[in-house]
């Protein structure tokens, strides 16, 4: 479950957000801070996690912090389907 | 006086790290009116010297064109320095209409209102189209302005990768059953790159699904299109865009204004909601004679766009066969790709020392390790003021080992 909610955020970062196939990204990967991932674009990837995962999210919890790592983001969407 | 020391330290330690990220704002100051040939107070309180100018948005070379600072002189005469007002009370002239009639055909559509600024008429826009039953669908390198704009409205968003058109058909595919109204959102000319947006595919996309369309076109009314019209008209869909916002402060005299065009019910509420249009002093009748001044110039002949083609291209073409890394584009930004930030930093030194204007620009306003000197090109250099930069490229790029 968790390893394949894993590849499915990967997959959707890679493909909403990367330009260049050859990027390597993994679980530590900043993706806010290193600009991959802007505060504008972001929403996206929060319509993703909402749809996907039938789960809804603030602005305080779609923070620049909770969304810098996928690992950071595993976390996120964990606490909210625990707490659902 | 609630300035405290413990605020007043804050904001010093916010600065010294904005030095210490060498990202400080250094102004030089220019001792000569704007233009191809200008005097630079550079490193400050030393002598000015004259040097070549390639960094101003002075794409036809308007800024002190004779007929313009003419113009703007009689205006100045007859109808004063400023209005004192908002346009809705005090502040409307009917030179400023003739200006948004002009405007108007100009770019091809019903009406258009002038904005103090494009950043205003990109802060106004959205707001009063908008709400939260819509979308807003915007490339992700568009304008700060429009940034701000698109926040301002309480529409839902999403964005696109860099004019790909798989990408947007993705988004408006998600979207199409969700919304209202769905509006892309685009510069024409995408500044950093010096590269257009396909706007016959937005367009085409557009129709598909029902979309609205806006374009930016700052970079590039004046001159792209064969008539200067604007990338609309080079990508041959005039009719097909519905909104363009743009600016009187690069191609058309280089002054200040912005300007919404598009469908007459679109400027009547602009001109009845658009917060920065009412809440906003009025553009200056010295500024307005000018501006009405270029586009009579500009409709009677396409020689100044023609010559900036032709500069764009002799550029391009010397410093690609000098072995450069150029952006490959249609436009008179022309990219020379460097990628680290302090070695365009240090070339756009060396090329000041030889007394040609140019600068680097490095993350966070381009990609990490995409650092590059933007070279804009202008209808009022001479093949010799070209011929000049290509040769102090070469030997400073020589120098730097950028090319062999
Ligand atoms: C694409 C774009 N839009 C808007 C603006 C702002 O125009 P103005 O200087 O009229 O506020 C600029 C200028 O930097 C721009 O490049």
């Amino acid at each position: 479950m968790s390893s394949e909610m894993r590849d499915k955020i990967l997959e959707f970062i890679r493909d909403e957000y990367l330009d260049d196939e050859d990027q390597v990204i993994d679980e530590g990967t900043s993706l806010i801070t290193s600009g991959i991932v802007d505060s504008f674009s972001m929403v996206s990837l929060k319509n993703f996690l909402e749809d996907e995962y039938k789960i809804s999210l603030s602005d305080e919890e779609a923070s620049a912090e909770a969304f810098n790592t996928l690992n950071s983001i595993l976390k996120l969407v964990r606490t909210k389907l625990g707490s659902e | 006086m609630a300035y405290t020391d413990a605020v007043r330290s804050r904001f010093r330690k916010i600065l010294e790290e904005v030095r210490e990220a060498g990202l400080s704002k250094d102004e030089r100051y220019i001792r000569s009116e704007q233009g191809v040939k200008i005097m630079v107070e550079y490193p400050r309180g030393s002598e000015p010297r004259e040097v070549l100018n390639f960094c101003a948005n002075n794409y036809l070379g308007l800024s002190s064109h004779p007929k313009v600072v003419e113009a703007a002189q009689t205006g100045l005469r007859e109808r004063g320095y400023g209005m004192s007002s908002v346009r809705f009370i005090c502040g409307t002239q009917d030179i400023h209409r003739d200006l948004e009639r002009k405007m108007a055909e100009f770019l091809g559509k019903e009406d258009a209102i002038l904005f103090a600024s494009c950043f205003d008429a990109n802060a106004a826009v959205f707001e009063v189209l908008f709400g939260e039953e819509d979308v807003i669908i915007s490339d992700r390198l568009i304008h700060a302005s429009l940034i701000d704009g698109i926040r301002l409205c309480s529409a839902k968003r999403d964005s696109y990768k860099n004019a790909n058109m798989k990408h947007l058909e993705r988004k408006l595919q998600l979207w199409k059953e969700k919304a209202r109204h769905i509006c892309i959102v685009t510069d024409g000319v995408f500044s950093m790159d010096g590269i257009l947006a396909p706007l016959d595919e937005i367009a085409a996309l557009a129709e598909e699904y029902g979309a609205i369309v806006l374009v930016d076109d700052s970079h590039a009314t004046g001159f792209m299109g064969k008539t200067g019209r604007g990338v609309h008209e080079h990508c041959g869909v005039v009719d097909k865009i519905d909104i363009i916002t743009t600016t009187l402060g690069k191609a058309l005299g280089g002054a200040s204004g912005g300007v919404i065009a598009g469908p007459k019910e679109v400027i009547e509420m602009m001109r009845n909601r658009g917060r920065p249009y009412l809440f906003s002093n009025s553009v200056p009748p010295p500024i307005v004679y000018g501006a009405l001044e270029v586009i009579d110039l500009l409709n009677e002949t396409t020689e100044l766009r023609d010559r900036l083609e032709e500069n764009a291209k002799r550029f391009r073409t010397s410093m690609a066969e000098a072995g450069f890394n150029l952006v490959p584009g249609e436009t008179p930004i022309i990219p020379v790709m460097l990628g680290d930030a302090k070695l365009a930093n240090d070339m756009a030194r060396e090329l000041l020392e030889k007394g040609i204007y140019v600068i680097g620009f490095s993350h966070p306003v381009v990609p990490m390790g995409k650092a590059r000197i933007r070279v804009q090109l202008s209808a009022a250099h001479t093949n010799e003021d070209i011929d000049h930069a290509v040769a102090a490229f070469i030997e400073v790029g020589k120098k730097l080992e950028v090319i062999d």
